[in-house]
Parts: C-alpha cells; structure tokens; sequence
C-alpha cells in the first residue's frame, strides 16, 4: 500500500511534526521526515487527532432507509472526523439478536468509511420485559460489548440489575437512556420556565437523575459497570461525581448540543429544537461544560438522531425528537470546550477519541498518534470559521439545529487505517 | 401588535386598549336590527378547528357573518386531516383556495405559532385556542367584560384596568385561558392571584407576573373579579386531586364562599361551566355571574381582532396604529 506524509501537523495540537503512514499504520513520527514516496498532505499548522469515536450514533437502517443508512450514516462520519461509530439498537428490527447485528456490522466494513460497532438491545424489542440474548451478540462476528435500550429507558430495577450483572461475563457494558417513564409521560421540553409559558408538557431533570442515582447504586451493589447516556442536568453531573468519589465505575457521555443550546430556543416551536432529552437550561449548559473539562463526564458522543424533513416541518408536538450531528460535533466541542479555554485539543482526543474507544472495547481505535499504531487520524483546520450549511451534509437527513449559525473549525481530512476517506473536505 | 393574534403577550397596552375601544363598537352593531357591516366584504376566512369547539368556533363564525365575510367551516373530523395529512398542506391547500385569514384552533400548543412563521402560508393568523399555551381572543373577551363591569361602559373607553385585583381558579397548569390572561391583564395593569391546589399549578410559575395562592377564602375578600376555570373530572385519575368533592371543598366557588368578595366584585367563567364541580348552581345563576355576558362580548371582540387585522375601513385611518394595518407587508 502507498505511503503518505502529513505535514506540520500540530499533533494533538502540540508543536508541529511530521507523520509518515504506510499502509495502515503511522509508521513515523518527527520532524523533517523524507517525502520520499509518499503522497504529502500539507497540513500547515493543522490539528492532527486521533480518528474520532462517537459511542453514540443513529444509523436507522434497518428499517428507516429514508432517514440515514449505513452508507450515508458511515460517510457522514467521516465527514466529521470519526473512524468508528456505535450504532444504537433501535432500528427495525430492533438489534437484539445475532442477526441484526452482524447485518449492520457487515454493512460498514462493505462500505468501508467508518468502523460500525453495533450495540445490542438490552432487552428483546426494548420493551424493557425480558433480556435480549446478550451473549450470543457479543459472539457474533459483531462482537457487541456494548448494549443499550436507547430511546427508551431500562426502568425495571430488576431487569437493569441482571443486565449489569449479567453482561460482566463477557466485559460489556449497559449503556442507560436515564429516563424516569412515568415522570416524562407527553413530555415535550425541559420542565421550567419556558415550558410553564410555552404550555408543553414538561421532561423534569429528576426524571433523569433519579434514574443515574439509582443505576450508580446498583453498578455498586453487583460490581458492574454502567454508562450512562446523553446526560443533561446539573444534577446529574453531581450524582455521577459522588459516584465516581466512591469508586463506582461509572461512565458518562454528553451530546455537543447539550453543551451548546438551550431551552430558550423552544420559544420558537421549531422543532428542529426538539431531542430527547430535552434542551435544559444555561445553568445546566455550564455545569455540562465543567464536567466535561473536570472529567467528571468521560466523552463527547453525537446522538446523531437522522429524521426526515416531514418529521420536523410540522407542529412540535407531532415532531420527531432528535438531531443529526456527526458533521458539527468537532465544531460544537471547539466553539464550547477549547475557544473557552475549559479543554486543549489533546483533552479533546481524550473525550472524543480515546475514553469512548476505552469504553467501548473497540480495538485499534483510539490510540495514541505514534509509531506502530493504526492510522485512523482526523486533520482539523482549527482557525476555519464559517456557517453550517446542511445542504452539504453526506447525511440523508438535515435535521441540525445549527443551521446558519457560525461554527469554527472544519475537518478537512480523515484516515481509516490508511486508507483517506475524508480529502481536503470531500469524501473519497 | 402584528399581523397575525397568536399570544396575548405579543400585545401592547395600546394594542389591547385599541382592540377592546373597536369591540365597544362593534358591540353596537349587536344592538341594531340588523346586524350586519359590510366592512370584510369579499374577504373569505376559514375557521380550521383540528380539536372540538363549540362555542368558539360559533362566536368566530358570527363575527365573521357580521363583517361581511365569507366563512368557510374546517373541522379536522373526517376530513383528509384524518387520513394523515400534515398541518402544512392542509394549511396550503386552504391557502390556495383564496384565504385571507385563517382561525386556527389546534391540540398541539404552538402549533397556531407555526402556521404564522414558517412560511408555509401568507394569510393572517389568528389562534382560537392552541393546547395549553394561549387562547388571546379569550383573554379579551375577559378583560372587556371586566372593563366594562368594573370601569364602566363609556367611561371605560380608552382605559386599561390599572390596580383591578383579579383571582383565577383552577387548573392552571393545563389553562390557556389562564396563560392568556395572566399576560393579557398584567399589560393593562390589573394585580392577578392565581389560586389552584400545587399540583395544578405548573413547575416555573414564578416567572409569571402573578401572585400565587393555595387559599381561596384568603383570596376572595380582595378580588373585584374571580374567575373560575373549568376543572375536567379526568384530572383526579392522574392524582392531581384526591376526588371531585375535595377539590369542590377547598377550591370550589359556593354562595356561602361569594358572599365574602366584596359588593361589587363579579364572578367570571370561561364555559364550559361544570356545575357542582368549580361552581355551584347558584353561583353561577346569579346576577354577579357574567358567564353569558361573555359569550356575548367574545363576538363583539372577535369581530374587533379580524376588523383589525385584516385592516378594514370603517374607521378613521388615523385612529388605527400603524402596527394594526401591516397586513400587506412582510415581516
């Protein structure tokens, strides 16, 4: 395979250095190295980072082709930086078997953009009544080792307590929609201010946080460990930090918009604002944003929830809940994290790249930018600035909340073991 | 004011001043043996009701049939909405038609707010009620029944209702009507208690420009209005309250109760009334009960937001803000 040299890349925005990858691997790291038959990529003071992990995504297919596919979902990926992508398990079919998730797997190494790592259901259907046959996904070709009920919440203590249990056998790891059913029944929005105006039914932060206090309790009770997804309140920064100060082994992810955007927002009824959980408030936004610097929350991950246009160009309540993101997440993370001064780019490789791959168990991702380790490697033009524009999406969907609004920063390639998938910002 | 009614909060004190002055107007035509203008003439408006309504849907319509206007009647039941259309094409499909104006009454809070701004259509919105976020005609209907019952009727023109304590009862978590008239009474200066058990009372209230209350008999000595909100039986299967006669007990509005708000103070009810429930019988037959007033008013007022918005010209160009005649104009 061919040999490419990148540059002056500020690696992990340190002094600039050269990377030499041949093959799939980076094969050197240094100053001055020889051009010598290799394809050069001037990199120019760009960031060089580790191929983005998103633990987090929604590539709808099976069963919702209209909205994202593998394809699309995997180009998408690369356009934004990522080299690996967790596929939720609420498709239909749900992916709560063997089946489905070697089907998905498959797709994305055909296609080839973006490592696909299906996660499992948690229970059969994610109706939350009877364990999915966990053992035999993390035997398949798809090697699941990461299961979740995403969308809906695993609220049976008991069913939660055995999948903690249970999946400890194999290394896994339940992944938890926190989501207290009957405290969020015609929830719309974030419960306060703007909801008690707006007149829609009301999500309460405690809906979320009752859910992570009594996961943390349980994880700690039989010995697992637990993830806990899209978290969003200020309260659940706090009940995750005295986990972690009494050893629970917990982790947690946030979504880029939850760091970004706020409830004020639904004062619009766009529904293009509508996700779940739901947009908190600015309070909350700040707690988010400390938790991430702090590492009191490990990653970044998209919830990149793809839906048609006729799914949001309607009345709120009849909208769909979600948003794409794979495309702004390193922006979102750089206008939030890094241009406030809360996070350097090497603590963005940390809870973008690194920590999800740990949590994740998805090998030869993640790892350091040095010699002998895989070339899955995201170049990022860090003084780009420009406005979003969701018509250049490689996603099917255009469902972004941040349509027109200025974001800096811009991937402009990405390497998939090698092989560039994303060149000067256009997608091989 | 724009060109569209969508929140009582979207009005100014002038605005409302304006709108209330027109409907004292309008009111006359009421008495008049025919009572008929031929301001809207040619104008055709669609009353699009996606949820059952009764009485507003009939006090549009007569406003309208008294401007003049063509009416056509939209009723989401076994229409194509049924068979899944969205709200954009049925809203475009109307459109299409000729509509003027549009009166839309929607399940879904907002959903009036999205007709008005996302470009879907170009007429003139006006919102007749949308889940539990605003009913704006309500809300005026209110604040002229109270101007004319407190302030008087001639002697109320051109006044708001400055230092005016109004009391409202009931379940305002799930009350438009409530929303509409907290904001609505508070621009025209009047002091609003909201009185209703917690439960009924939504997370985020105190941003409200209200005072809130768990204790009706303290509440009533200082109303000079107390209006009484409709409280559905439903609510107590959601233990919202533990059952009708408690909820009668300790908020409901009985002669005993009445006799303790002051001489002059009136007893207000947006309909449906549920009798035994938030008012008893002879409460609300009496004569401080301005129930069916209301229902008369809320013609006269609806007659006034359409002469307005759709910029009518049997009164003097100078008297009409600005504001009120945008109706050609994009925002």
């Amino acid at each position: 395979m061919s040999k490419t040299l990148i540059r002056g890349a500020k690696v992990l925005g340190g002094e600039p250095q050269d990377v030499l990858i041949d093959g799939r691997t980076i094969v050197e790291v240094g100053s001055g190295l020889s051009a010598e038959g290799a394809e050069v990529v001037e990199a120019d003071g760009k960031v060089l980072l580790p191929g983005l992990v998103d633990l987090h995504t929604h590539l709808r297919e099976p069963g919702r082709e209209d909205s994202e596919t593998v394809l699309t979902g995997t180009r998408a990926a690369a356009s934004g930086g990522y080299t690996a992508v967790f596929a939720m398990a609420n498709t239909f079919p749900v992916a709560d078997t063997a089946g489905v998730v070697e089907q998905v797997y498959r797709l994305g190494q055909q296609h080839g953009y973006c490592d696909v790592q299906p996660i499992g259901a948690v229970t059969v259907g994610l109706e939350g009544r009877k364990l999915a046959e966990l053992g035999a996904m993390h035997e398949s070709a798809a090697g699941v080792t990461v299961f979740s009920d995403d969308g809906k919440c695993v609220d049976d203590a008991v069913i939660m307590r055995r999948a903690l249990e249970y999946v400890k056998a194999f290394g896994g790891v339940v992944a938890q929609h926190a989501q207290e059913p009957r405290l969020t029944e015609g929830a719309q929005m974030n419960e306060g201010v703007v909801s008690a105006e707006l007149g829609l039914g009301g999500w309460p932060a405690v809906a979320e946080e009752s859910i992570i206090a009594r996961d943390v309790l349980l994880a700690e009770h039989v010995g697992s460990r637990v993830h806990i997804c899209h978290l969003s309140t200020a309260g659940s920064v706090e009940i995750v930090r005295w986990a972690k100060s009494r050893g629970i082994d917990v982790t947690a992810e946030v979504t880029p918009h939850h760091l970004l955007l706020t409830d004020e927002l639904v004062r619009t009824y766009n529904p293009v604002y509508k996700v779940n959980p739901p947009l908190r408030t600015e309070r909350d936004v700040y707690a988010l944003r400390e938790a991430l610097a702090d590492g009191t929350i490990d990653i970044v991950a998209t919830d990149h929830a793809p839906h048609p246009h006729e799914d949001k160009d309607c009345e709120w309540a009849a909208a769909a809940m979600g948003m794409v993101g794979l495309e702004t997440a390193l922006s979102v993370v750089q206008e939030t994290m890094v241009d406030t001064g809360l996070l350097d780019w090497a603590g963005v490789a940390d809870r973008m790249s690194f920590k999800p791959a740990v949590i994740g168990r998805a090998a030869g991702h993640g790892r350091p930018v040095s010699a002998g380790e895989p070339a899955n490697l995201t170049l990022v033009d860090t003084a780009y600035r420009g406005s979003v524009d969701p018509a250049g999406f490689a996603s099917r969907s255009r469902n972004t909340p941040y349509e027109g609004r200025e974001l800096p920063g811009r991937v402009t390639h990405t390497w998939l073991r090698g092989k560039a998938t994303l060149v000067d910002g256009k997608l091989t | 004011m724009q060109r569209h009614l969508i929140s009582a909060a979207d009005l100014t004190r002038d605005d409302a001043i304006r709108i209330l002055d027109t409907a004292e107007e309008m009111s006359r035509v009421a008495d008049r043996p025919i009572k008929k203008l031929p301001t809207l003439r040619g104008r055709t408006i669609v009353n699009l009701f996606f949820e059952d309504s009764t009485r507003t849907r009939i006090s549009f319509e007569a406003a309208e049939k008294r401007l003049s206007a063509d009416v056509i009647n939209f009723s989401a039941k076994g229409s194509s909405v049924s068979k899944g259309e969205s709200l954009k094409d049925t809203a475009q499909t109307l459109e299409a038609m000729g509509v003027d104006a549009v009166v839309i009454r929607h399940g879904a809070s907002g959903a009036p707010y999205r007709l008005a701004n996302s470009g879907w259509i170009d007429a003139a919105v006006v919102n007749a009620g949308d889940g539990t976020h605003q009913h704006p005609t309500q809300a005026l209907l209110d604040a002229f029944t109270m101007r004319r019952r407190l302030v008087g009727r001639d002697a109320g023109l051109g006044q708001d209702l400055d230092g005016r304590r109004i009391t409202i009862v009931g379940d305002i978590l799930h009350s438009r009507v409530a929303r509409s008239n907290v904001d609505l009474l508070h621009t025209l200066g009047a002091e609003v208690t909201l009185v209703a058990p917690p439960t009924l009372l939504p997370v985020g209230i105190e941003s409200w420009p209200c005072e809130i209350s768990y204790d009706l008999d303290a509440t009533l000595p200082k109303s000079d209005a107390v209006m009484m909100l409709r409280v559905q039986r439903e609510r107590m299967n959601a233990a919202f309250f533990p059952t009708e006669r408690e909820y009668s007990r300790r908020y409901g509005l009985d002669g005993e109760r009445m006799a303790r708000m002051p001489e002059h103070s009136i007893v207000m009810h947006p309909g449906p009334m549920v009798r035994g429930m938030e008012i008893t019988a002879e409460v609300a037959d009496s004569d401080r009960c301005t129930a069916i007033e209301q229902v008369a008013n809320g013609v006269s007022i609806r007659m006034a937001v359409l002469y307005l918005l759709l910029g009518g010209a049997v009164f003097e160009t100078k008297n009409v803000p600005d504001t009120l005649q945008t109706r050609t104009e994009e925002k």
